[in-house]
């Protein structure tokens, strides 16, 4: 098991996953990846003025995958939408302490998500 | 409130406080206890080279001999026969090679399956790399080579097919007898690599009419760092390692006394059980088959049905990736293994899996569980409790699980 080089925090996110499930009626909604690939990630939030009051993700991937959208969640919700919208993959990869190098692009999507479900929030708040 | 509710009714119990059951015997074995014991005095007592003419090389040269006399008796060999190298790949990686650069005059194409070890896909690519030609064959959804494929993939230039005993990750079991035949009426080498079969099921050289066969220590309770390539009398195979000209110059290098005292062991210790331990085996299989497949939806089972080691299990999880999987189990202190392209250093799905025409976002969740003496009935359904459970956690954090 040649990948196993997970840091402690990501095993955490992994085993003890924060945020998970769907929202009912989110404000905002994104999704990315492809289940061939075997990486596929949703987030939903809520928002109470401009800032992520409510944020879960559901995830169908591996260990990181499971992680990033935990961690990334967890640095999402609290934040304004100024602030999130700046959240990178690599801060997530970063906060959790590092990810295995082969884990780096195919499995680490949450911000992307994240950014979409911000889009989408503001998308139907121009409407 | 999220609608997470119910994620956490599942405990996951820290690793280091519980049992850990190891159902990764495919992968490797631990050592049997009665082989350690006889390899000890080969490290320290017994330390002479068996090139050498004194006393101590002498008695190093008895302990090799007896211990090819207990191989080649596994295998229904001759001891002359058995040729011991560092272990699976070598062995295959000597018989591919060995025989088809010796057999050059007589024809340059290869006729292997799709679903080898990549120590046989490797070194048939370098070999195709090297001017021969090399047909894979493909497999049926079990994992089964067709024998009416085979034939007709055979020419007149072909020297050597090499197929599998049994596939280390599905487990499927080949006709090894009727392929021995097509071989031999076509006068065409036959390999086979039986890391994955000798000591769990009886092999026997002679009537499967095979002229070389890997074996690896380590698959069978013996040392890893050793293995056999048994090579028929009259084959002709040259060697890819050269110096000494030890094993009869097929294999240059100082014997691995230990090693091979241990595994010389190994193959006794397995001649004597391997009967009611593969009928024991067998019966716990099908339990946690059984188990699994009535408990969890959307399961089924990759490989064949009947045709299959005693040992394995090969299931496939709509919804959820084998990693994660994996690394749940692997908290729950259940050692398994996966064909996930996510667990693969290439990132690639397993190679087997997509022979059997699975599609990538099926062969995702695949988990191998490969029993061995150590697991009990206990083992077994805490196995497929612990399957059931992160089945359904993984499930239901999954994106395309249902909301």
């Amino acid at each position: 098991m040649s990948e196993i080089g997970y840091s402690k925090k990501v095993l955490d996110h992994f085993m003890n996953p924060r945020n998970v499930g769907a929202l009912e009626n989110p404000d905002g909604y994104g999704k990315v990846g492809n289940p061939v690939c075997g990486d596929l990630m949703e987030m939903f939030i809520k928002v109470k003025e401009e800032k992520i009051d409510e944020i879960t993700f559901r995830t169908f991937g591996c260990t990181a995958a499971i992680a990033t959208s935990s961690m990334t969640t967890e640095m999402a919700k609290g934040k304004t939408l100024d602030e999130a919208v700046k959240i990178t993959r690599k801060d997530v990869a970063d906060t959790l302490g590092g990810l295995p190098p082969q884990k780096m692009h195919c499995s680490n999507l949450a911000a992307d998500a994240l950014h979409l479900a911000i889009e989408d929030y503001r998308q139907r708040a121009e409407k | 409130m999220p609608l997470y509710k119910g994620i956490y009714d599942i405990t996951i119990v820290k690793m280091n406080s519980m049992k850990r059951i190891y159902m990764d015997h495919a992968a490797t074995t631990p050592l049997a206890p009665e082989v350690l014991e006889a390899m000890i005095p080969y490290f320290t007592d017994y330390y002479g080279n068996a090139s050498s003419l004194h006393s101590f090389g002498r008695e190093a040269k008895e302990a090799l001999e007896d211990a090819r006399i207990k191989i080649a008796r596994l295998i229904n060999a001759e001891p002359s026969e058995i040729f011991f190298t560092s272990g699976g790949t070598e062995s295959d990686n000597l018989a591919l090679k060995g025989i088809a650069r010796r057999n050059r005059k007589k024809g340059n194409h290869i006729i292997t399956s799709s679903i080898e070890h990549p120590a046989i896909l490797e070194v048939c690519k370098v070999l195709a790399k090297q001017g021969f030609e090399v047909t894979y064959l493909p497999v049926t959804k079990e994992g089964l080579v067709e024998l009416t494929t085979l034939e007709s993939a055979i020419r007149k230039d072909t020297i050597l097919i090499s197929i599998m005993h049994a596939n280390n990750e599905i487990g499927t079991i080949q006709p090894l007898n009727e392929i021995g035949g097509i071989a031999k009426e076509r006068n065409i080498n036959f390999h086979s690599d039986a890391v994955q079969t000798v000591g769990k099921i009886p092999v026997d050289v002679k009537s499967i009419g095979v002229d070389a066969l890997s074996i690896s220590g380590h698959k069978l309770y013996g040392p890893k760092g050793i293995g056999v390539l048994f090579v028929r009398k009259g084959v002709k195979i040259e060697s890819i390692q050269q110096g000494g000209g030890h094993e009869n110059g097929l294999r240059s290098g100082t014997e691995n006394i230990p090693g091979i005292v241990g595994l010389g062991r190994a193959a006794e210790l397995a001649r004597n059980t391997m009967l009611d331990e593969s009928k024991r085996l067998t019966a716990l299989r099908d339990h946690l088959k059984d188990f699994v497949l009535n408990r969890i939806e959307e399961s089924w089972l990759n490989g064949h049905p009947t045709k299959r080691l005693p040992n394995n299990l090969n299931f496939g999880f709509k919804y959820i990736e084998g990693e994660s999987l994996l690394l749940y189990l692997d908290a729950l202190g259940i050692a398994a293994s996966t064909g996930s392209a996510c667990s693969s250093k290439k990132l690639s799905a397993s190679h087997v899996l997509t022979a059997i025409g699975l599609q990538p976002e099926y062969s995702h969740g695949s988990l191998r569980i490969t029993l061995g003496q150590s697991n009990t009935l206990d083992d077994v359904d805490l196995a497929g409790q612990a399957i059931e459970q992160s089945v359904i956690r993984l499930r239901k954090m999954s994106a395309l699980g249902p909301r």
